[in-house]
């Protein structure tokens, strides 16, 4: 077990009234395991990962990684975020090399890792551009790669891609996989999106909303180079629709 | 270019329609000056200096004396305040205690502590520095620490994430992230701070372009103060091209 999340409750404070983000979570992720947290807005989803992250502090239960506690952010697990947080003053191979400059890795070294993660992005020739000369497909790369950069263990995705068109969406997900198959990483992916996820998962955790809490809690037996359009992913996209209550069977009470 | 010429021409315009005025109505010249008699006084004051005047120096001298206490001065605020910016945007609760002092000497014009600044340093230098300190200081200081405290939390997250310590974070992040936002409140602090040094210099000094102010008017020369005003607003003029120059070039980046 490398990720650990007990009895975890996190509530917040907001104009003088408390809010229950989360109530009573306890989930394991398996080293190497690719975990979706699927849900709608607001059910907490994003909450769950900056607290496994440490950004966030649980107000009740605990939270473990690698069997110690939580407590703050660390460098053996890095976040990736939806708008990407790069340093628009640095280039591409600054904004890699940034972990690595507090890992006190020599200059040299630094360039050889940046040169190694940009090119696995597909970023070659871009080393010293800017981020705001690339498009947003592209910046989520150099996140990505900065993050690969210091080697981590854990990478916790915040809807990564939720910002880019879906052809631009499609092109990472290929990529995240592929990276994640070579890399070998435990990733926590969160989405709202249910093919995303499918698409993405090894396992998909169905959060719901008020107060949000584990509503399911699914292993997709799907192998690699999964097909949107084969029957059997389109039986489990069917089963999460349900889990949501999506689907309009009950319809046909009213067909005359 | 094209403001440069507008300008051009709006100064032609003004300058013809002021001697014409000054021409036509028979004003006296000692109420209000001609611009010959302007352009005449600029020339006296370039060439041997104020006639008449206690400190017998050429206006170079004076532009120059000038200059350099202002450059004092503004250098001076603009480290201050930085590095006080930095350190109050990076501890909200310590600019919380600190920012209701600040609020309260910041509208206080920087001449009326002259009394107090003439007691402990004497007239000289030292004044007019000091003023000038005053003016570029607050605006410098509070929209750093602000522009600290305003940045998007992913940089800080980020920082946390990747293991940077807090001072590494402020030096390597949180001051490029906020330059803009400095860049433009050092512009803003440009202005007020040369508008000050000639009030300065005007109470507290013996010499610099506030001191030939009061000069031309103990000597009762409108055209010399008329033509040492617009020295003033010409050199004001230049040094906010200038910053404006370096701003564009350091946000163009």
């Amino acid at each position: 077990m490398q990720i650990e999340v007990k009895n975890l409750s996190i509530t917040f404070e907001q104009d003088e009234k408390k809010m229950t983000a989360l109530k009573d979570i306890s989930l394991d992720i398996e080293k190497g395991e690719f975990v979706c947290l699927l849900g709608p807005s607001g059910c907490g989803k994003s909450t769950l990962l900056n607290a496994m992250a440490g950004f966030l502090k649980p107000t009740e239960g605990e939270i473990f990684i690698d069997g110690k506690e939580v407590q703050q952010p660390s460098i053996s697990y890095v976040t990736i975020f939806q708008n990407y947080g790069l340093l628009p003053w640095r280039t591409v191979e600054k904004n890699v090399t940034l972990g690595l400059e507090s890992k006190k890795v020599p200059k040299e070294e630094q360039k050889k890792i940046a040169k190694k993660y940009i090119e696995m992005v597909g970023l070659k020739g871009n080393e010293k551009k800017r981020p705001r000369q690339l498009s947003g497909g592209m910046q989520q790369r150099v996140a990505i790669a900065r993050a690969l950069a210091v080697n981590p263990e854990i990478l916790f995705m915040d809807e990564p891609f939720g910002a880019l068109d879906a052809i631009t969406r499609m092109k990472l997900q290929d990529d995240i996989l592929n990276i994640c198959q070579t890399a070998k990483k435990t990733i926590v992916f969160v989405t709202h999106d249910i093919e995303e996820a499918i698409y993405l998962a090894d396992r998909v955790i169905i959060l719901d909303a008020n107060p949000g809490r584990v509503k399911a809690d699914l292993r997709i037996p799907l192998g690699k180079n999964r097909d949107r359009t084969s029957d059997d992913f389109l039986r489990i996209r069917d089963k999460i629709f349900e889990i949501f209550h999506m689907k309009k069977e009950e319809n046909i009470e009213y067909y005359i | 270019m094209k403001q440069i010429k507008h300008g051009i021409i709006t100064f032609l315009i003004i300058g013809i329609f002021w001697q014409l005025v000054i021409t036509v109505l028979q004003i006296n010249p000692a109420l209000f000056p001609s611009p010959a008699g302007v352009g005449k006084a600029f020339i006296e004051l370039v060439t041997v200096g104020l006639k008449g005047s206690t400190s017998g120096l050429p206006l170079i001298s004076h532009v120059s004396i000038s200059l350099i206490r202002f450059f004092i001065g503004y250098v001076v605020a603009a480290v201050v305040g930085i590095s006080m910016g930095l350190l109050l945007g990076s501890f909200p609760t310590l600019f919380s205690y600190v920012n209701p002092l600040f609020q309260l000497l910041r509208p206080v014009a920087p001449v009326a502590w002259m009394p107090f600044i003439v007691l402990w340093f004497g007239i000289g230098n030292i004044p007019a520095i000091v003023i000038i300190f005053i003016a570029g200081f607050f605006p410098v200081v509070l929209s750093t620490a602000s522009a600290i405290q305003n940045l998007d939390p992913i940089y800080h997250k980020v920082a946390q994430n990747f293991g940077l310590k807090k001072g590494v974070y402020v030096l390597k992040i949180a001051l490029p992230a906020a330059m803009s936002q400095i860049i433009t409140s050092l512009r803003l602090a440009l202005g007020t701070s040369w508008i000050f040094l000639v009030s300065g210099e005007m109470v507290g000094a013996q010499s610099g372009l506030g001191f030939l102010v009061m000069d031309s008017k103990n000597c009762l020369r409108p055209d010399a103060l008329l033509a040492v005003i617009l020295v003033i607003g010409v050199i004001g003029l230049l040094l906010d091209t200038l910053i404006r120059l370096i701003e564009g070039e350091i946000t163009c980046r």
